[in-house]
């Protein structure tokens, strides 16, 4: 189904905008349909049917993936609720090694037979696939945990809450902001529930129940005398929390030249400061393109993580499985081999990690029975590792996987993607304010904007929400059309003070995109505010 | 398992509105199968089939609306899921925006979207493309990184005015990245038809050999304006963002590129060449898309861009009322005209210039001006004199499709292009332009 479609058949197509990158799985059910989980035992016996099916048509390494994906879309434009959508998503997927090939086929037909068959399918594809083969795939061993079970530790399920109070708290966001002088608001709720079972012929049985949230905003504000508008996106982050990441905490927020916060979101307030703020950005001076010392915000510097460090250490990206669409890296392994590339200054140092509580990408497993961890992968500027998986981790001289596989749906594969990838809080005591107050020429940037890199991940371009133009080591007001450009490596290198680690917050994405067919995972980067100094910015205004 | 012909459907759709107890209900059905092969590093990476069916079902008591969907077909199943619909209705806040469905419309002929040849597709014959492909990679000692994907579908809508539209169809996608061995060179092609027959793999194969071969040793020239010369697989990702970026509620509202002072939209002012003319044709017979579009509005033969005016903007159905203008939907995919040069002739005519097969990471800057930045990717080359004279490093790019287009030299001869971006396709030419905008080099092959 085309993503339109979907906005379509769910009644999204007004509300659209914000919501471009849904992914399209899943079935809508009745509005306040009871939460619940299918029993473990049911799913144990369907899983064995496919093991079972699959062993006996010649695989000699079966996995199997039991998904219950349930989603609810709380969507909002002003003063009206232009839909609430629950969509569930139920079915098995099979994945066998074959002649040396990996095979798979997916059914939501969940009768015995159907799942036997679609086990069958996808030994044949194997066996297909296994014609044009040169070099069987090579597993990483891993050991059964027999039946075990995670979750994500919520302190209150988002999908127990009434849908009208959280209807009528993205309604008292558009009252605040517009309030505050926007004129126009939409805002949304998008909540996740994966219920997820893995079993495989190694002797995992692993139930794991992974919760997520997202609430955003997007305000827009017009001067209808010269025609230009203004944008201000919310400053929350999609977190794997549950509805507790929407009860305000004082001692969450950090009150500056506009509120931050760390693990608990007031959407209200931050609504209420967008709704100034953008008539601000309005009136505020276009920056003079040049180079400047930039003061990144963890609500910023989380994607420019992401782009330029999360996806380059992704080792099938390496090694060029994605050459035709995601692209490869410059990350390559002879630079990895010296144990000498300086990929930062010695003050870099950053981890993947798979555990991280409250992140996006926190579970106890990955999607191939893998138990999670945390690793390395730039060590006081230096690369010292990649993200890898059990067909790719021979290639780099590790024995197990990293855990890092995942799959968006049960009708989807599995293959590697990305951690949580994050940088580690300066040693020293600093704050932000401090930070700045050493910069001579500088801006402050908060909230994520445009992004864009290339398909090695040398060259990149961020544009924000807020910028504030500091001179002399104080904010002296906001700054508009700002973009800043650079490489990779002397962008890490650049780095030159970590605020320490009470200034650390999580950022993310419920949508990083990979593969062909493409699909979508989420993943958050944590950091404290950094500076990088003499970074190229560029004024990206324009007439037409 | 088969999509669902138009008798089936229809059959199908009547049966589950008999049970609907709403003011008004109207009912889709959508019905695919798809199977792909992924390779990379010279050998199958992943395979998989899909087949996918979805029925939904709209309830509205009033202003009230609520959805529901199921994929399970027994007539215990078609009945819960319009109760589920009405259960959701009537707990729906009323959006004042809500329009009453429409009643029967007139649709034009099947598209001829549909080829037999197409839905026949199988594993084997995925497999057999792959093989083709890789014969000439590794004969030349450069590695492939391709994927083949084909989907055949139906798509069908009834409702409780009266309303039946259907539609049916088959498309095969191909994009291949070959690149040398010692990863220096890199070049790009890609193809999307109804018929599987036009599919040449071996031939869009042998152009990416080409260029990846072609590309190795690149030069670094200094960022700037230069004239370009966008192939299809390249302007296509920006032109799409044109069309995307036409909605008429966003332009009145004053947040779009067509906004202007004092509330008012620039439909009807010349913002680019007069050489530019886009619009989309449901029966085009080299990009057929479906007679209708998802509300049930037929889907016609619309000008977009008319020698550099912008003619028609595209409505909701509310918005349409409130303008008490023609709700014109939203077209899938755009034919943009052109001249009658080949490419060759194209890079014949060129004094001075830069060649470039694909853009990549295209992500919007400023939505008042329709700026987006981006990156040349997989086969970047100097010409001179007429000539390529050698490959360049790739760049950064800054610019609107709105300047662009303002700013055309000549086109060339159109044909199908797909977005290696959306996957949508297009038809549209290859196009030599003046001052595109590079902002800085990057060292990606």
């Amino acid at each position: 189904m085309k993503r339109r479609e979907f906005l379509h058949y769910t009644g999204l197509g007004l509300g659209a905008g914000l919501l471009s990158q849904i992914p399209i799985i899943g079935k809508a059910v009745p509005l306040e349909a009871p939460w619940y989980t299918i029993d473990v035992a049911k799913k144990k016996e369907l899983a064995d049917v496919a093991l079972n099916a699959a062993r006996s048509k010649g695989a000699t390494y079966t996995d199997v993936r039991i998904g219950r994906y349930l989603n609810q879309f709380i969507i909002t434009r002003e003063d009206k609720v232009e839909n609430v959508v629950n969509t569930e998503s139920y079915g098995i997927g099979i994945r066998v090694l074959a002649n040396g090939s990996w095979g798979f086929a997916s059914t939501d037909q969940m009768d015995k037979d159907s799942i036997a068959r679609a086990a069958a399918t996808a030994v044949a594809i194997a066996k297909e696939n296994a014609r044009l083969l040169t070099t069987p795939v090579q597993l990483a061993p891993q050991k059964g945990y027999g039946e075990v079970s995670w979750k994500t530790p919520i302190e209150k399920n988002a999908f127990d809450v009434p849908v009208k109070e959280k209807a009528d708290l993205l309604l008292s966001v558009s009252d605040a902001a517009m309030k505050g002088g926007a004129d126009y608001v939409g805002s949304f709720m998008f909540l996740v529930n994966e219920q997820k079972y893995f079993a495989s012929s190694d002797g995992s049985y692993i139930d794991q129940d992974v919760h997520r949230i997202w609430p955003t905003f997007q305000i827009t504000k017009i001067d209808k005398a010269t025609g230009k508008f203004e944008t201000r996106n919310a400053l929350s982050s999609p977190r794997g929390m549950g509805y507790e990441y929407l009860i305000p905490r004082e001692s969450d927020k950090i009150r500056g030249v506009t509120t931050l916060y760390r693990d608990r979101y007031d959407m209200l307030e931050d609504a209420r400061q967008a709704g100034t703020q953008v008539g601000e950005k309005l009136k505020a001076k276009s920056v003079e393109p040049g180079k400047y010392d930039l003061v990144l915000d963890p609500s910023h510097l989380w994607l420019t993580i992401h782009e330029s460090v999360g996806h380059p250490t992704e080792l099938d990206r390496v090694l060029g499985y994605e050459a035709n669409f995601a692209g490869t890296s410059f990350l390559t392994l002879d630079k990895w081999e010296t144990k000498k590339f300086q990929f930062g200054s010695p003050l870099v140092n950053i981890v993947a990690d798979k555990t991280q509580p409250g992140s996006l990408g926190a579970v106890g497993y990955d999607d191939e029975g893998v138990a999670t961890q945390k690793w390395d992968l730039i060590k006081n500027g230096v690369l010292v590792n990649y993200q890898a998986i059990r067909d790719q981790a021979h290639i780099i001289g590790l024995n197990q996987s990293q855990g890092c596989c995942y799959s968006q749906s049960w009708s989807d594969v599995q293959f590697q993607r990305m951690a949580n990838v994050s940088l580690q809080p300066g040693t020293a005591s600093l704050t932000p304010a401090e930070l700045i107050k050493n910069v001579e020429r500088g801006i402050f940037i908060a909230g994520d904007g445009s992004f864009s890199i290339d398909q090695q991940r040398y060259n990149f371009q961020f544009g924000g929400q807020l910028f504030y133009e500091i001179k002399n080591g104080q904010i002296v007001g906001m700054l508009k059309d700002v973009a800043y450009q650079s490489n990779t490596q002397e962008f890490w290198n650049s780095c030159k003070a970590i605020a320490d680690k009470r200034d650390y917050r999580l950022g993310g994405s419920f949508f990083d995109g990979k593969g062909q067919p493409s699909q979508v995972s989420a993943v958050s980067h944590g950091s404290a505010t950094a500076r990088f100094n003499g970074v190229n910015v560029i004024n990206t205004a324009r007439k037409i | 398992m088969p999509i669902l012909t138009k008798e089936a459907a229809q059959a199908l759709l009547k049966k589950v509105l008999a049970y609907s107890k709403a003011d008004e209900c109207e009912v889709s059905i959508f019905s695919g199968d798809s199977g792909n092969v992924r390779y990379a590093r010279n050998e199958v990476s992943t395979s998989g089939a899909n087949s996918k069916n979805m029925l939904v079902v709209s309830s509205a008591f009033g202003k009230k609306l609520g959805t529901a969907t199921i994929n399970e077909f027994d007539d215990a199943s078609l009945e819960k899921v319009v109760r589920r619909a009405e259960e959701l209705a009537r707990l729906a806040p009323e959006n004042p925006e809500y329009m009453p469905i429409l009643g029967p419309q007139q649709y034009g002929e099947g598209s001829g979207g549909y080829n037999k040849d197409t839905a026949a597709v199988d594993p084997a014959f995925r497999a057999d493309a792959v093989a083709k492909s890789l014969t000439i990679t590794k004969q030349n000692k450069l590695v492939a990184a391709g994927y083949l994907e084909n989907n055949m579908a139906s798509s069908a809508m009834m409702n409780s005015k009266g309303l039946f539209a259907y539609n049916s169809s088959t498309d095969i996608n191909f994009s291949i990245t070959v690149r040398s061995e010692d990863g220096t060179g890199s070049g790009y092609a890609s193809k999307a038809y109804n018929d599987v027959r036009k599919l040449d793999a071996a031939k869009e194969t042998s152009i990416a050999a080409q260029k990846a071969s072609g590309s190795k040793g690149a030069k670094a020239i200094e960022p700037g304006k230069y004239t370009v010369i966008l192939e299809p697989a390249a302007s296509i990702v920006l032109i799409e963002q044109l069309i995307n970026n036409l909605d008429a509620r966003s332009a009145e509202e004053g947040r779009s590129f067509l906004s202007k002072a004092g509330g008012k939209t620039k439909l009807g002012d010349k913002l680019m060449d007069d050489q530019v003319t886009i619009y989309s044709d449901p029966w085009h017979p080299d990009m057929p898309t479906s007679p209708y579009n998802n509300d049930g509005r037929p889907q016609e033969k619309i000008t977009w861009i008319d020698k550099g005016v912008v003619k028609n903007m595209y409505y909701s159905r509310y918005w349409a009322q409130k303008d008490n203008v023609k709700a014109i939907p939203g077209p899938d995919g755009f034919i943009m005209e052109g001249g009658t040069a080949s490419l060759e002739e194209l890079i014949k005519s060129t004094e001075k210039g830069i060649l470039v097969t694909r853009l990549w990471y295209i992500r919007p800057v400023d939505p008042q001006t329709l700026l987006f930045t981006g990156l040349t990717r997989d086969g970047t080359f100097y010409i001179e004199n007429g000539v390529i004279k050698h490959p360049v490093k790739n760049f950064r790019f800054n610019e609107s499709p709105v300047i662009m287009l303002n700013n055309v030299e000549a086109l060339g001869r159109p044909e199908r292009a797909v977005s290696g971006e959306s996957n949508q396709s297009a038809i549209l030419p290859p196009m030599k332009l003046r001052d595109f905008t590079f902002t800085s080099l990057s060292d990606a092959i």
